[in-house]
């Protein structure tokens, strides 16, 4: 973590939780969690109310959906931290950890409906070229993906738009997939609140 | 939608006009990515355009400037916000022209 603040800057509040995870869990607190709980009024409280209605919200979506994207952006954007953790979830939630994979290896011919597939990759190219046009709507539209659908797809590239940069302007620390793991059982438990 | 245009509004009400230690004339230029000085302007400028070629010179460089790392910690959320914010808006008037165009 790049701020000393955001590693060991909490309140004591924050500070008892972390090592009552670490007791129970044997983890270290993510650093993700850390950045959540630090000055939580400012950036994480609002945030993680915006997170959780993109993530857990109603949606025609899945949650495995959703995290898929989430995982998606996050490839595209290049944040480590973000792309493990939101795969963790997603193969979880899919309980199919294969279509995950191959979602990030070859959008082209991964093993999913071409509605999301279609989604994927319009939420692909805003993260890369920071704008998409009615063109690409259209192409979303057309491969059976509903507006709804669309504005839901785009609450969740808006949430790991934000998340992507502050993990890697912070450079979150990227830990062993047993960290991932218990992650994701805790972000399908109880989702991003 | 109106669930994340109400939470949007939220974080994006709090971070710009919400207290704060950096000043608001900062948050606001970090949020647009616009009118910043040096070195503020290249740190946000790669939170904007490619977070993850931020490097630890490019925040060292702002804490020799004389912020101190809460200030840097508004500006650089600032910065990501703003970023996401103008994807996502440009991203729902594409969708909005797509299905006006039927």
């Amino acid at each position: 973590m790049r701020l000393s603040i955001l590693d060991s800057g909490h309140a004591f509040g924050p500070k008892v939780m972390f090592a009552m995870i670490r007791l129970f869990s044997g983890q270290r607190v993510v650093d993700a969690v850390k950045l959540v709980m630090y000055r939580p009024d400012f950036y994480g409280d609002p945030m993680k109310r915006l997170t959780h209605e993109a993530m857990r919200g109603p949606s025609a979506w899945s949650v495995g959906d959703r995290e898929l994207m989430a995982a998606y952006v996050s490839k595209v954007n290049g944040t480590e931290f973000c792309i493990k953790a939101h795969s963790a979830v997603a193969g979880r939630a899919y309980q199919d950890g294969a279509r995950v994979s191959a979602t990030l290896a070859d959008l082209d011919t991964a093993p999913i409906g071409e509605p999301l597939r279609a989604t994927l990759r319009m939420l692909g190219k805003l993260a890369r070229e920071h704008t998409v046009d009615a063109g690409d709507m259209r192409a979303v539209l057309a491969a059976g993906a509903s507006r709804a659908q669309i504005e839901d797809a785009l609450a969740v590239g808006l949430a790991f738009n934000v998340t992507d940069r502050l993990a890697d302007a912070f450079r979150f620390a990227v830990p062993g997939p047993k960290a991932f793991d218990a992650g994701a059982k805790f972000l399908l438990a109880r989702g991003y609140r | 939608m109106g669930n994340i245009t109400e939470a949007r509004k939220a974080v994006v009400t709090r971070i710009l006009e919400g207290e704060g230690q950096a000043s608001q004339e900062q948050r606001k230029a970090a949020f647009d990515n616009a009118g910043l000085p040096e070195p503020l302007r290249t740190l946000i400028e790669r939170v904007a355009k490619h977070a993850n070629q931020v490097t630890d010179q490019d925040v060292a460089a702002v804490e020799a400037a004389g912020l101190s790392e809460d200030q840097i910690f508004e500006i650089v959320v600032c910065g990501a916000v703003g970023e996401a914010v103008r994807q996502h808006e440009r991203a729902l008037a594409a969708l909005e022209a797509a299905a006006r165009s039927g």
